[in-house]
C-alpha cells in the first residue's frame, strides 16, 4: 500500500474514524455557517431599521 | 399551618373526585405495565428480572399524567393569586401541592404495585423492596415534577414539554429504585435505598422553593 | 428600556469586537497544528490501534458540552439573582452550542466504540451521562421556545438550568454507580500515554476557543436583533 492509501485506511478503521471526523466537520461548520449568517442578516436588518428611523427624524 | 392542610386537603379532594387524575393515574400505571410483557414475551424469569425497572418508568410516567395541571388550573381561575399574598406564602403552597399530588398519585401507585409486581412474577425477596423504593422515591417525581409544573403553568401545551423537563431530572431516582429492587433479588448490599433517600429528601426539601419561584416568574407582569 | 438594560451590552459588543478575532485566530491555529499532530505526529495506540485518533474529536466535544453547561448555570444565577439582561442572553445563546457538542461527543462516542466494544452504542457511563446532558439541553431549549414573552421565558429556562446545575452531579454520579453495578467496561479510563497529551490540549483549546468565538458571535446577534425589534415597535406606533 502506498503512504496515501495507507494514511485513508487508518489501519482497517477508516470506516470509524473518517466519519467521526466528517461528521464532527459537518456539525461544526453547519453551526459556524449558521451563527455566522444569522449575525450577517440581524446587523443588515438593524442598519435598515436605524436608517428608516434617521430618515424619518 | 391550618391553611396548609385546608390547602392540602382541597387538592386532595380536586383529585379525588371524578375526573380529577388520581385514578386515571392509576389506570395509566398498570396499562403501561401490563404491556410490557405484550413487547418482550412472556417469560417470566425475564419478566421477574426486569419488573423492578419496567415498573418504575411506569410509575414515573404515570406520575407525570396529572402533573401540568398541578398549577395551571390554579394559575386560570386566580386562585394561585390568593396563595401568592396568602400568609403562608407560595413555598408552603407548593409544598402542599406536592403533598397531595404525592398523597393522589405516588402513594396509591405504591399500594398498586404488588399486584403488578404479582403480574410479572417477581421473586419473594423483590416484593418489599419495591413498595418501600416506591414510596421513597416517587415524593421526589412529585417534588420535581412541581418545579416543571410550574415553570410551564403559562405555556398553552405545556403538559408537552413537561415530561422533557422533568424526565433527565428523575434519572436518579429511577436508578437508585429499580436498583435497590435488583439488588434484593440478587442478595446484593448496595445501599441503593439509601442513596434514593437522600436524593428523594434533597428534591423534596429544595423543590419548593424552585417550584414557588418558577410560579412567581409566571404570575409577575 | 433602562440605562442599565442598553450600556452594558454596548460595552459587551465592543469588547467582543476586539476579542473576536483574538479567538478565531486562536481556534484556526490551534485546531490546525491539533490536527497535523493527530495525523501525522502520533503513533497507534498499543490498544486501540488508529481508532485512538477519535479520541482528539471525541474529548474536546465532551468537554465542551459539558463547559457549555456549566457557563449556562452561572449566566443563568447572573440573570435570576442580578436581572441581568446580557446574562440571560448569555445564557441562551450557549445552550444550543452546547447541545451541539454533546451531540458530537455522542456521536464520536459510539463510533469509536463500534471497533472497541464491537457495538455502536454500549450503556457505558460516560455515553449514558452524556445522552442524559443531550436531553437536558433539548428541554432547555423547548422551554425558552414554548414561553412566549421574554423576561418571562429567561427567568423560567434560568431556574430550569439551575435546578439541571444541582441535579447534573447527581445524575453522573447515580450513572457511574449503576454503570459499576451492571459491570460495562469503559474505553474512557481516562490514562493518556504522553504522546497523546499534546494533540490532546491542541484539540481541547481549539475546541474551547471555537465555542467562545461561536458563543460571542450569537450574544452579539441577540443584541441586535433585540435592539431592531424595539426599533420596529417604536416604528409601529407612528
Amino acid at each position: 500500500m502506498s503512504g496515501v492509501a495507507a494514511f485513508f485506511a487508518m489501519g482497517g478503521y477508516a470506516a470509524f474514524v473518517w466519519p467521526s471526523y466528517g461528521l464532527s466537520a459537518l456539525g461544526i461548520g453547519a453551526a459556524t455557517f449558521v451563527t455566522l449568517n444569522s449575525y450577517r442578516r440581524t446587523r443588515a436588518a438593524l442598519t435598515l431599521l436605524e436608517g428608516l428611523k434617521d430618515a424619518k427624524k | 399551618m391550618s391553611s396548609f392542610y385546608a390547602l392540602l386537603a382541597r387538592d386532595v379532594r380536586l383529585a379525588t373526585r371524578a375526573g380529577g387524575g388520581a385514578m386515571l393515574a392509576l389506570a395509566f400505571f398498570a396499562a403501561v405495565a401490563a404491556l410490557v410483557p405484550l413487547g418482550v414475551g412472556a417469560d417470566l424469569k425475564l419478566l421477574g428480572r426486569i419488573a423492578g425497572g419496567v415498573l418504575w418508568v411506569s410509575a414515573i410516567l404515570a406520575a407525570l399524567l396529572s402533573l401540568d395541571r398541578l398549577f395551571q388550573a390554579d394559575f386560570e381561575d386566580g386562585s394561585l393569586d390568593l396563595m401568592a399574598i396568602s400568609p403562608i406564602g407560595l413555598e408552603t403552597s407548593a409544598f402542599a401541592k406536592i403533598v397531595a399530588h404525592w398523597l393522589t398519585t405516588g402513594l396509591p401507585l405504591t399500594l398498586l404495585s404488588p399486584l403488578l409486581a404479582l403480574l410479572f412474577n417477581i421473586p419473594q425477596p423483590g416484593y418489599v423492596p419495591l413498595i418501600l423504593s416506591l414510596a421513597i422515591g416517587t415524593p421526589a417525581a412529585s417534588a420535581i415534577g412541581a418545579v416543571g409544573a410550574g415553570l410551564t403553568m403559562s405555556v398553552r401545551r405545556g403538559g408537552l414539554i413537561l415530561p422533557l423537563l422533568i424526565l433527565p431530572l428523575l434519572a436518579p431516582a429511577v436508578i437508585f429504585g429499580a436498583g435497590a429492587v435488583s439488588a434484593a433479588l440478587d442478595g446484593l448490599a448496595n445501599g441503593a435505598m439509601w442513596l434514593l433517600s437522600a436524593f428523594s429528601l434533597a428534591a423534596v426539601v429544595l423543590s419548593p422553593f424552585a417550584a414557588a419561584a418558577s410560579v412567581r416568574l409566571n404570575l409577575a407582569g | 428600556m433602562n440605562i442599565f438594560e442598553l450600556a452594558n451590552p454596548k460595552r459587551f459588543l465592543a469588547l467582543s469586537e476586539k476579542l473576536l478575532p483574538w479567538f478565531w485566530a486562536a481556534a484556526v491555529l490551534t485546531l490546525a497544528s491539533g490536527l497535523y499532530l493527530t495525523f501525522f505526529g502520533v503513533p497507534p495506540d498499543y490498544q486501540q490501534g488508529t481508532t485512538v485518533k477519535i479520541m482528539f474529536i471525541h474529548v474536546p466535544a465532551a468537554l465542551v458540552g459539558e463547559m457549555a453547561y456549566g457557563v449556562m448555570g452561572v449566566a443563568s444565577l447572573l440573570g435570576l439573582v442580578n436581572r441581568h439582561p446580557l446574562a440571560d442572553v448569555a445564557a441562551k445563546s450557549a445552550a444550543p452550542l452546547g447541545a451541539l457538542f454533546t451531540a458530537l461527543a455522542l456521536i464520536t462516542g459510539s463510533l469509536w466504540g463500534k471497533p472497541m466494544w464491537g457495538t455502536y452504542w454500549v450503556w457505558d457511563a460516560r455515553l449514558t451521562s452524556f445522552l442524559i446532558l443531550f436531553f437536558l439541553y433539548l428541554g432547555y431549549m423547548a422551554l425558552w421556545n414554548a414561553i412566549e414573552d421574554e423576561t418571562r421565558a429567561a427567568r423560567a429556562a434560568a431556574i430550569l438550568a439551575l435546578v439541571g446545575v444541582v441535579d447534573l452531579p447527581i445524575i453522573y454520579f447515580s450513572v457511574q454507580w449503576w454503570n459499576t453495578l451492571h459491570q460495562g467496561e469503559s474505553i474512557f479510563t481516562g490514562k493518556i500515554a504522553p504522546v497523546f497529551l499534546w494533540p490532546l490540549m491542541l484539540m481541547m483549546a481549539g475546541y474551547v476557543f471555537l465555542f467562545g468565538a461561536l458563543w460571542m458571535v450569537r450574544i452579539r446577534t441577540e443584541i441586535l436583533a433585540r435592539r431592531a425589534r424595539a426599533l420596529q415597535l417604536q416604528g409601529g406606533g407612528l
